[in-house]
């Protein structure tokens, strides 16, 4: 308990110096560690998903970079439908097990990994595929689901979002790896990165009725993900974010990974095959210099298999 | 001496029933599945019966099994197969453990029969079910009473103390164990098994098994069937010293001593008797070929009886113009509430409730659910609730859907495979559930977000399984907006649990009075990517 406090302490606190220093320094280092190499964001294409990661985190330097012996990792991947892997609703169970493979050589102590899903939780565990890649690679399956796990932030820096509930894993892990898949939204436009992030928190309804995408595009004033890997092997071109069939399904066979969590949210939507300049939360986001949506200003490394 | 033995088997089975039967409905894990489920229940003796005349089927034979048993041993099923019967043997037991040692020598003893009492019950019950109406089956039906019981209030606690347990683990960083997802409770349906559960605990507590001998209609008819039965318990009078040991532990009350004979219409078999009698005189006799011939005590009150059947038709007539009670949903538990930035203004008025996807209409949902409450037990995602008198007196304390604790899992059929009575019938193939309309879905421009505050939302769209909510452009303000097609809506809920307006939903499910088949989602084809293509950025 005493962790957990001090950690939302730090948290508010970092909150509020990046108030005061709003619009005049950018704060890409407010949640704390970044993985540390020459690039901002690397794209793989062309390999299945494990191997592409294996890439990706190579020209990054290795997961080492980021993960500490000893310390605890929590996986954050979208888990929200009832649905098995090839429909693309959820994160693809191959890529969540390297990741944790990655986290486990380096010496992590524990790897978590849940989700506040939409469909019935313990389902969504099951049939997604990720509740069993989870187990093998050694990590631990937790809950989402119940109000219990959730602890009230508050800021003064956001517009809308004063306060929200998130949860315990997220305030406590000493690193946090965001690993959304990429798909169509049927009121944000696209699903990504940012977006992923509803599924740490317990009031998404709250979002929705405060102007959705503002709340989306803040939100990271409070946490950011330490790393983001964004899956595009497979992707629900329409009818996101949930699918009617496989018929939906397009693939890219991509991956993306950094520690911008709105770069990573631009280069997923030119994947996609949209703009970063038409989806609102990206533009409020980049305007919150929480990141930055200008590609062309990032150095990127590409990757083809 | 044998039959003394027999007993032990007797305790053995009963409780291998009751557990397994209490395992199923506190289980949160989905533990079993349909094969093992039917199994277990397959000789209840009202699921099975009403699962009879719902399917016309000897799958659900069960109850022709208990009949022919009880024709052959007496009221087997009370003593060995009824959860509600060990049930009672269980709070009994604990009676006679905290009481004193004088009253634990005499802890049971005769009582007069109530004639008049059990087969009334027995008769009105019959009668109003053949009228149509079958609540008070619902409502007396031992195994639906356990079943409730279990629901309302043992999965509940358990879940608690689970939770408890899992959160400690998670505590000491041990994540072997998901703690269980709680329903919300709704008091008003707590208050007819609560009422129940008094009487049957109360009942218990010092007498045994009176319950079955004056309020169960199934153990009526057994009584009434036992009078035929090919071996009856008789008492040895050469042998019998009355000493009462065997008054004393006839949990029925139906061992007279001062006539030495037992009223084996109220017997439940339960062998206490043989174990009791120091002199063995108890025996099973076959008395159809067997020259002393029966001995049951004759109903005194048959007179009485017939008045009792009559009024109780005036009664049912009565009651069934109570059936036009409606409900609204105008309100969410307050847990849930959350404040809006603008109150909805358009109150949403269903005209008709939604049942299960397998029910086919109210009509037969109501007609073949006992309300045991299994299906609730055995649905995860929350959307099957119990209810009080919202279908009217028809369905009493039915389960519906209710979209504000959840929406139906599209790839879920859970509870037509646990339905005893299969007033929820089995889909064989998870695509024919998945076309099922149980209801059809609706839109009030005027309470939703994007209309009201010019803001995106798309909550509904985004849960809805076949897109029948999807979003199109909003006049001119770059946003997007429901439009629903209720043609291939298939009535889940999702977009009415999703929708985040207070205090009225802007999308919700109308129900179906009868279920129909929801058309297929349009599907176009998509253009394959380019594998070659480089990276767009």
């Amino acid at each position: 308990m005493k962790r957990r406090d001090f950690v939302k302490k730090s948290m508010n606190a970092g909150v509020l110096a990046g108030a005061s220093s709003l619009g005049l320094v950018s704060f890409n280092n407010l949640a704390g560690s970044a993985v540390t190499s020459g690039y901002d964001l690397v794209a793989v294409k062309g390999g299945e998903p494990d191997t592409m990661f294996d890439r990706a985190i190579a020209s990054l330097g290795g997961i080492k970079s980021l993960v500490k012996r000893g310390q605890s990792v929590v996986i954050k991947p979208n888990i929200g439908w009832d649905t098995s892997p090839e429909r693309a609703a959820n994160t693809n169970p191959k890529l969540v097990k390297r990741i944790i493979e990655h986290c486990k050589q380096a010496g992590a102590k524990d790897v978590y990994v849940f989700d506040h899903t939409c469909d019935t939780w313990t389902k969504c565990y099951t049939n997604s595929g990720i509740e069993k890649a989870v187990k093998e690679a050694g990590g631990k399956m937790v809950s989402g689901s119940s109000e219990g796990y959730y602890h009230l932030l508050e800021s003064t820096t956001t517009k809308r979002l004063k306060s929200v509930k998130v949860h315990e894993l997220i305030l406590e892990s000493d690193i946090f790896i965001n690993v959304p898949i990429l798909k169509h939204h049927s009121s944000t436009r696209i699903t990504s990165a940012m977006k992923n992030l509803m599924g740490i928190v317990w009031d998404r309804r709250y979002w929705h009725n405060n102007d959705l995408n503002q709340c989306i595009g803040e939100f990271p004033l409070y946490r950011k993900p330490d790393l983001n890997v964004v899956d595009a092997y497979a992707i629900l071109k329409r009818n996101g974010p949930r699918g009617v069939s496989i018929a939906d399904v397009l693939y890219p066979k991509s991956l993306l990974i950094s520690s911008d969590i709105v770069a990573i949210d631009a280069a997923a939507v030119k994947i996609f095959g949209n703009e970063p300049d038409r989806i609102p939360y990206i533009r409020i986001a980049d305007e919150l210099n929480i990141g930055t949506k200008d590609l062309s200003r990032l150095s990127i490394n590409r990757i083809k298999i | 001496m044998k039959i003394a033995k027999l007993k032990k088997v007797r305790v053995g089975v009963s409780l291998i029933f009751f557990a397994f039967i209490f395992f199923l409905f506190i289980d949160y894990g989905n533990t079993f599945d349909k094969p093992v489920v039917q199994t277990v229940l397959y000789l209840q003796f009202v699921p099975s019966l009403i699962k009879f005349l719902n399917v016309l089927s000897l799958t659900s034979a069960g109850f022709i099994i208990i009949i022919l048993l009880t024709l052959l041993l007496g009221r087997v099923y009370c003593s060995s197969v009824c959860p509600l019967g060990t049930f009672q043997d269980i709070i009994a037991r604990v009676s006679w453990k905290f009481s004193s040692k004088k009253e634990k020598k005499q802890f049971f003893n005769y009582s007069r029969p109530k004639n008049l009492l059990r087969f009334g019950i027995l008769g009105i019950t019959v009668f109003s079910y053949l009228l149509g109406a079958n609540f008070l089956l619902a409502l007396l039906d031992p195994y639906s009473n356990f079943g409730r019981f279990s629901v309302s209030f043992a999965q509940p606690a358990l879940g608690m103390i689970y939770n408890t347990a899992t959160g400690i683990f998670e505590k000491m960083n041990i994540y072997w164990f998901y703690p269980a997802e709680l329903r919300d409770v709704i008091i008003a349906s707590l208050i007819i098994p609560f009422l129940m559960l008094g009487l049957v605990v109360a009942l218990s507590f010092k007498k045994g098994r009176l319950f079955c001998n004056t309020v169960c209609p199934v153990g009526a008819l057994l009584g009434v069937l036992s009078k035929f039965s090919i071996y009856k318990i008789f008492i040895e009078t050469e042998a019998c010293n009355s000493c009462g040991l065997c008054v004393f532990s006839c949990k029925a009350g139906c061992i007279d001593d001062t006539n030495k004979k037992v009223d084996f219409t109220r017997c439940v078999t339960c062998l206490n008797c043989f174990s009791a009698c120091n002199k063995d005189a108890f025996h099973y006799r076959n008395t159809w070929f067997n020259s002393v011939g029966s001995q049951a005590i004759p109903s005194e009150a048959d007179l009485g009886k017939r008045n009792f059947m009559f009024n109780s038709i005036f009664f049912l007539t009565g009651l069934m113009g109570l059936n036009s009670f409606r409900f609204r949903n105008d309100s969410i538990p307050a847990a849930r509430q959350i404040i809006p930035v603008k109150p909805t203004t358009i109150p949403v008025i269903k005209e008709c409730m939604v049942t299960p996807p397998g029910s086919e209409s109210i009509y037969n949902f109501n007609k073949y659910c006992t309300a045991c409450g299994l299906c609730v037990s055995a649905c995860r995602s929350n959307v099957l609730q119990p209810t009080f008198l919202e279908y009217g007196w028809s369905g009493l304390m039915q389960p519906r859907m209710d979209y504000s604790f959840g929406y139906c899992n599209y790839d879920c059929k859970i509870c037509g495979d646990v339905c005893p009575t299969q007033a929820i019938s089995y889909f064989e193939n998870l695509k024919e559930k998945q076309f099922t309309q149980i209801g059809k879905v609706n839109f009030v421009k005027e309470n939703c977000i994007v209309h009201t505050e010019k803001t995106e939302c798309g909550a509904c769209s985004e849960h809805c399984p076949t897109k029948a909510v999807d979003m199109v452009p909003y006049e001119n303000t770059g946003l997007v907006i429901p439009e629903v097609d209720d043609e291939i809506c298939v009535g889940c809920g999702a977009c009415e649990y999703a929708c985040p307006t207070m205090p009225y939903k802007a999308i919700y499910v109308e129900g179906n009075p009868e279920h129909i088949i929801a058309l297929e989602p349009k599907i176009e084809k998509l253009e394959e990517i380019d594998p070659e293509k480089d990276f767009p950025f």
